[in-house]
């Protein structure tokens, strides 16, 4: 860990000065899939500057607290505020509260028929109304600074999964949203692409960007964040300091489900 | 062959041809916009909205197009005096205009529907996640990509609207191309053969660079992914 002590703010008060107020806040969330109850009593906590890395078996609903967190998936009871504010219903005001919140998907998907300059300028241009010129500029800074400025005129399609995925980040930090969600940003990259997005991400973390990243990947884990949550059948099962968790978890299910992916 | 010449001139098979062409011409062009609104409509996070679309589309797709062009002058013109032009003429051009509009925007509406289905779900999340209100991730996002999926099924619909032109003639519109060969024949029947061909080829040509087109297009115009 290179910065100040993880917290649990589920469970135990803060102990890092670092990190700020609560960003993301999900009290009692609960959602089902028709009879699946796929999110079950969630209570979580996201502080300003903090990294959370969600990590649980396949099927776990990682990825539906992940998208209830910005509203792509509706949930039945329950609240989300962000940056203390609750979550709309629907309409303008959701859009503008989503805006804030940045979205990294495992298959990117880049608006296809947008070169890569265009998809980073888009949301600045026609969520925020940043001038022409402007976006420009900003966006081919962030593209240089995820390392793919040289494909700025690119269609998506034309460049590999690794470059997709940093244009990708580089669109979602356009907006200078005040927290990144991730679903397993790496699990569609060739092994030799992953460490490329990784450091992007590293970055972004050190820089102070508060993140919420549901990975298997164990390096992010060890060296970015703060907090480890583990996740199965639709409940927090267990939450630690990724130092913790991966060398004395707690719970029966997340020891035998360690012993799964350390096996290969 | 003279003869057959100076029929042809004297019927104006071209400026009936220029009639058909007319009314392809705004029909397609009304249909378009009529139908990407019923698509919008069909997609759009409004239950109301989502079911008026659907109705639009069972109803008008259902229903034999003769009967929607009588009506326009029979019921629209006649019994609701909705009127397009004091010129009389006009006005039963417009008339057809319309009822082909209508009944095709239907057809329009499930092309652009078909051309969203190639749109990944993932790209309408990525617009929202951003912050785009439905309305622009709709314009900006997902109908560009949806149109460009659609080309083949619009330029099938194209197709069908252009040989469709000649049902004016179920609305008034004497002077279209069905109607003047109808009367050709029965002014000279020993041509029978020669007219028939005269107004078959016209549309082979009329009709024949459009599916070509949109062939063409699908593929240059295909999004990748
Ligand atoms: N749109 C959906 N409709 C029905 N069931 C769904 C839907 N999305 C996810 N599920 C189900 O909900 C459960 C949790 O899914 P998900 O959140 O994607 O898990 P994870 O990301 O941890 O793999 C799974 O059993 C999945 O099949
Ligand atoms: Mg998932």
């Amino acid at each position: 860990m290179d910065h100040g002590e993880a917290t649990t703010t589920t469970e135990h008060a803060p102990t890092s000065s670092r990190l700020g107020h609560p960003l993301v806040e999900m009290v009692d969330v609960n959602k089902h899939f028709g009879d699946l109850h796929v999110l079950r009593d969630i209570n979580l906590t996201v502080r300003k500057g903090e990294v959370l890395v969600v990590i649980g078996p396949s099927g776990s609903g990682k990825s539906t607290l992940c998208r209830a967190i910005n509203r792509l998936e509706t949930i039945d009871s329950g609240a989300i505020r962000i940056d203390g504010e609750p979550m709309p219903e629907e309409g303008r005001d959701l859009a503008r509260l989503r805006a804030d919140v940045g979205m990294v998907f495992q298959s990117f998907n880049l608006f296809a028929h947008k070169t890569v300059l265009d998809n980073v300028t888009l949301g600045p241009r026609k969520v925020r109304g940043t001038r022409k010129d402007k976006a420009r500029e900003e966006g081919l800074a962030l593209l240089d600074r995820v390392g793919v400025k040289n494909q700025a005129h690119k269609l998506p399609a034309q460049l590999s999964g690794g470059p997709q995925q940093r244009v990708a980040i580089a669109r979602s930090l356009a907006m200078h949203p005040k927290v990144m969600l991730f679903d397993e940003p790496m699990s569609a990259l060739d092994p030799e692409m992953i460490n490329e997005v990784l450091d992007v991400m590293v970055a972004l973390a050190r820089e102070g960007m508060t993140m919420v990243v549901i990975t298997h990947e164990m390096g992010f884990a060890r060296k970015a964040a703060d907090r480890v949550v583990f996740m199965s059948d639709g409940q927090i099962v267990e939450e630690a300091t990724p130092e913790e968790f991966f060398t004395h978890p707690k719970s029966d299910r997340a020891k035998d489900f360690l012993s799964k992916i350390l096996t290969h | 062959m003279e003869q057959y010449l100076e029929i042809v001139r004297t019927f104006d098979v071209l400026g009936a041809f220029w009639v058909n062409i007319r009314l392809a011409f705004l029909a397609s062009i009304l249909a378009l916009v009529l139908g990407s609104l019923l698509a919008l409509f069909r997609i759009s996070p409004i239950p109301t909205l989502r079911w008026a679309g659907g109705a639009y589309v069972t109803v008008f797709r259902n229903m034999p197009l003769t009967i929607i062009m009588v009506f326009m002058t029979l019921g629209a013109w006649g019994q609701l005096n909705f009127v397009l032009s004091r010129d009389f003429d006009t006005n039963f051009f417009r008339l057809a205009v319309v009822g082909l509009a209508v009944y095709h925007a239907a057809f329009v509406c499930e092309a652009i529907r078909s051309g969203v289905n190639t749109v990944p779900i993932g790209q309408a999340e990525a617009a929202r996640a951003i912050g785009l209100p439905f309305l622009a991730s709709a314009r900006l996002i997902i109908l560009p990509q949806a149109f460009r999926g659609a080309i083949a099924p619009l330029g099938n619909v194209t197709i069908a609207l252009i040989k469709n032109t000649t049902v004016a003639a179920a609305a008034s519109v004497a002077t279209e191309t069905s109607s003047v060969m109808r009367t050709m024949i029965e002014f000279s029947s020993s041509y029978i053969y020669a007219i028939f061909f005269t107004f078959a080829i016209g549309y082979l040509i009329l009709v024949t660079p459009v599916g070509l087109a949109s062939t063409y297009f699908s593929q240059r115009l295909a999004v990748r992914r």
